[in-house]
């Protein structure tokens, strides 16, 4: 890898001399600090310093996943459009940073439990794309065997609980769950993601109340892109402050558009819910897409709002340019990067492609343990169970 | 299929027409001015129509104000301003809640649920309290985020524990419900049944431009709270001439819409239109086919259906809704100690599996043609 960058750089003369001195993009673990772009707004809390440790390679795989979280959605967006992928489609792009950065402070054995934009935090909880493109067409190798769609990715073993329809009803879920990690002593946290519009649900309340109650290890993290599908936030919320809204419990906002200050928040509430009790993280992030593929996102804001984040706060830019002021790789490095993973996904989904649909018989499974459920009318008209494995 | 559900619709309009459909007496007579309209367009005619004639009603749910997910609100907050047409926030709960509210004060409340999957924690108020509050509740599936505490223990039962002196008879629940070909767990759901199991509340549900119409003006001058589940797939799909002027079809009517003589069909909605191509499938056999709308599920039109099996001796049910416990369940019933003695074979229910609403299995899911026409066939031939 270092060679053929040594060999492929046109201008080394003109290159600083440490940069000639740079190792291998794979094995770096040279700790770098790096500043976020805001300082944290606290609501009955010390906010984390600005100062996030983390390394080059860190930095490296951040812009590298992110990449590939964007390169998956808007091929997400394509298949939709030639209906290989039916039914809703919610889509991510703008959002990585927060999928991001808080894969890098937590492990697989804390819970992520989010709403229906689910396709990146699947991936970045160790899912593959090829899992992701078979369950988005249907397909049996997917995470959820074909049998979810887009709204329901699960995977167990990385504590990952998916994946839901219904708004705000997963984060009473998110609190049970760290329920059950306080009381088996796992030292591990949950991390229950919802949106704004979310945000205004009963059922938020009742879940940080009992969290507050129990000191549980749950963390409420707010993804506000600031539209509740077309409504913008100020016309849904009386107070758009979403991490005040715990009252009693403490809240961090974060700029959710930078993967390194997403990191250092949920490391901090991390360390916050294990010691004190609930924590509630607002994320102020943006998505360019509309709330899913039946939106066009552009009915109730501007173009040029949206064109506008993607130049100012765009998450993949702003590591881009840390990548290259670092001097961690150059320009074309990180296009042929790109060139991989546009590959990578085009793979991916000529393999999904090729999955076949699930049996019909998949239609009866996972009802119930066993029996129930099966019921379906034959010619006969006589009721007829079909015969279960 | 757009010109079977065409040739659907406009059938109801002609009168005396070969396959012996019988005209409805309360809408317009010939001379009326009608409109070709579909679904939606229908029901926000009538909206428009109920907000003009009544100026203490008000339409509210999520994202009604720019005219909704499905349009059939459009024009309403231009016209009669957004104190009376507005959106609130994502919380069916509280928008049930909200509503029975303002019903309880005399007004008419038409609340959206954006999708009947979502009415579930409206539920419990709904069972509550049900003045004629109209929600604009956009799909059925929301509506049961509503079901778990307004709907049940709080509308429908208000008049009944405060002695009549409280009512929310001026709420009306809207809700799109039903299979629309893609729309997966949460955006399909019919859950009519749970709310047919509630005392004090009324079901209704239109199978048609014109009907939904007068159905929903009926539904929100009715002084009980309504739950009024609209079929989501005929939004843009029916099309039908519509009269235009203000115009209430009764509720707790089931209608004939096709007559015959060996076995009678029942349902309701979207399922109407896959039981009619049924019907003429098995007419092709030789198998005359009566079909019966039932249009209003609480309280439903016992007598008519009644009527119909005394004269053909073979009842058949179809809903998309999963068979265990849908109201074809409660039909079935009620008809077997009426007409136990002039059924010539047992009661057909044609429904959705009992499994959860699928994705990608849909067409295995739904009660098609083809398993109504088997069913007909099997129940004649018993």
């Amino acid at each position: 890898m270092a060679l053929s960058r040594l060999s492929s750089r046109s201008n080394i003369i003109s290159r600083p001399l440490s940069a000639a001195f740079r190792r291998s993009i794979s094995t770096d673990t040279t700790p770098i600090t790096i500043e976020t772009s805001l300082p944290f707004t606290a609501h009955l809390c010390d906010p984390p310093s600005r100062s996030v440790e983390s390394s080059t390679q860190e930095l490296l795989s951040f812009f590298r996943t992110m990449a590939l979280m964007r390169r998956m959605e808007i091929a997400a967006d394509s298949l939709y459009k030639a209906k290989l992928i039916r039914g809703f489609c919610h889509l991510y792009d703008g959002q990585e940073a927060v999928a991001i950065g808080m894969e890098a402070a937590i492990t697989k054995k804390d819970a992520i439990i989010t709403a229906y934009r689910d396709h990146c935090i699947f991936l970045g909880r160790g899912g593959s794309l090829y899992e992701v493109f078979a369950e988005l067409m249907g397909r049996q190798d997917g995470c959820s065997r074909g049998k979810g769609g887009s709204m329901h990715f699960y995977k167990k073993d990385s504590s990952f609980y998916g994946g839901h329809g219904i708004v705000g009803a997963q984060v009473p879920l998110g609190c049970g769950i760290a329920f059950a990690q306080k009381y088996s002593k796992e030292e591990a946290v949950t991390f229950a993601m919802y949106g704004d519009g979310a945000a205004n649900q009963g059922q938020l309340f009742e879940a940080l109340n009992i969290s507050a109650l129990w000191d549980l290890p749950s963390i409420l993290v707010c993804e506000n892109n600031h539209y509740g599908m077309g409504t913008a936030e100020w016309r849904a919320a009386k107070s758009p402050s979403y991490y005040k809204r715990g009252d009693y419990v403490p809240g961090l906002k974060v700029d959710g558009m930078d993967a390194f200050a997403v990191k250092q928040a949920c490391k901090f509430a991390k360390e916050h819910a294990l010691k004190n009790g609930p924590i509630i993280l607002e994320m102020d992030t943006y998505r360019y897409h509309g709330h899913s593929m039946s939106d066009p996102g552009s009915t109730y804001r501007t173009r040029d709002e949206i064109s506008g984040v993607r130049q100012e706060r765009d998450p993949i830019e702003r590591i881009k340019k840390l990548v290259l002021s670092h001097d961690l790789a150059t320009e074309k490095e990180l296009k042929d990067m790109e060139k991989e993973i546009r590959k990578e996904v085009d793979d991916a989904i000529a393999k999904a492609k090729d999955c076949p649909m699930p049996e019909p018989s998949e239609l009866f499974t996972n009802v119930y343990v066993k029996g129930f459920g099966t019921e379906s009318f034959g010619a006969d008209r006589k009721e007829v169970k079909a015969a279960l494995p | 299929m757009a010109s079977l559900l065409g040739r659907f619709c406009r059938k109801l309009v002609v009168p005396g027409s070969a396959h012996g459909s019988r005209m409805i007496s309360t809408t317009a007579c010939d001379s009326e001015a009608v409109k070709s309209l579909n679904l939606y367009s229908a029901i926000n005619q009538a909206l428009h129509i109920a907000l003009e004639t009544d100026p203490r009603s008000y339409v509210f749910g999520e994202d009604v104000g720019f005219g909704g997910v499905f349009r059939c609100t459009t024009g309403l907050a231009e016209r009669f301003g957004k104190n009376r047409v507005f959106n609130t926030p994502l919380c069916e709960q509280g928008i049930v809640g909200f509503g029975i509210g303002l019903a309880a004060m005399g007004n008419r409340a038409v609340v959206e649920i954006q999708f009947a999957d979502y009415i579930y924690p409206a539920f419990d108020q709904v069972k509550r309290v049900f003045p004629t509050l109209e929600f604009d509740f956009s799909t059925a599936e929301f509506l049961i985020r509503g079901f778990n505490s307004q709907i049940v223990n709080e509308a429908a039962k208000f008049r009944y524990r405060s002695g009549n002196q409280f009512n929310c008879g001026g709420l009306t629940i809207r809700a799109p419900y039903g299979a629309v070909g893609h729309g997966g767990h949460y955006h399909s759901q019919s859950p009519e049944a749970f709310f047919c199991h509630v005392p004090g509340i009324k079901v209704v549900i239109p199978r048609s431009p014109r009907e939904a119409k007068g159905l929903l003006l009926s539904s929100i001058r009715d002084p009980n709270p309504v739950v009024f589940f609209e079929p989501k797939w005929l939004y843009r799909q029916a099309v039908e001439e519509v009269p235009e002027h203000d115009y209430m079809i009764p509720l707790s009517q089931a209608e004939v819409i096709r007559e015959g003589n060996d076995i009678t069909l029942v349902g309701w909605g979207a399922q109407l239109t896959v039981m009619e191509q049924a019907c003429l499938d098995a007419e092709k056999e030789g198998i005359s086919c009566e079909l019966i709308d039932l249009k209003t599920l609480l309280p439903w039109d016992k007598e008519t259906v009644e009527a119909s099996v005394k004269k053909t001796g073979r009842l058949l049910i179809s809903h998309e809704a999963p068979v265990t416990g849908g109201f074809g369940a409660e039909i079935s019933a009620t008809i077997l100690e009426r007409c136990f003695l002039k059924l010539e074979a047992p009661v057909s229910r044609v429904c959705g599996l009992d499994t959860p609403f699928p994705l990608v299995f849909e067409p295995f899911y739904m009660p098609t043609k083809n398993k109504i026409l088997d069913a007909i066939k099997s129940t004649v031939n018993y």
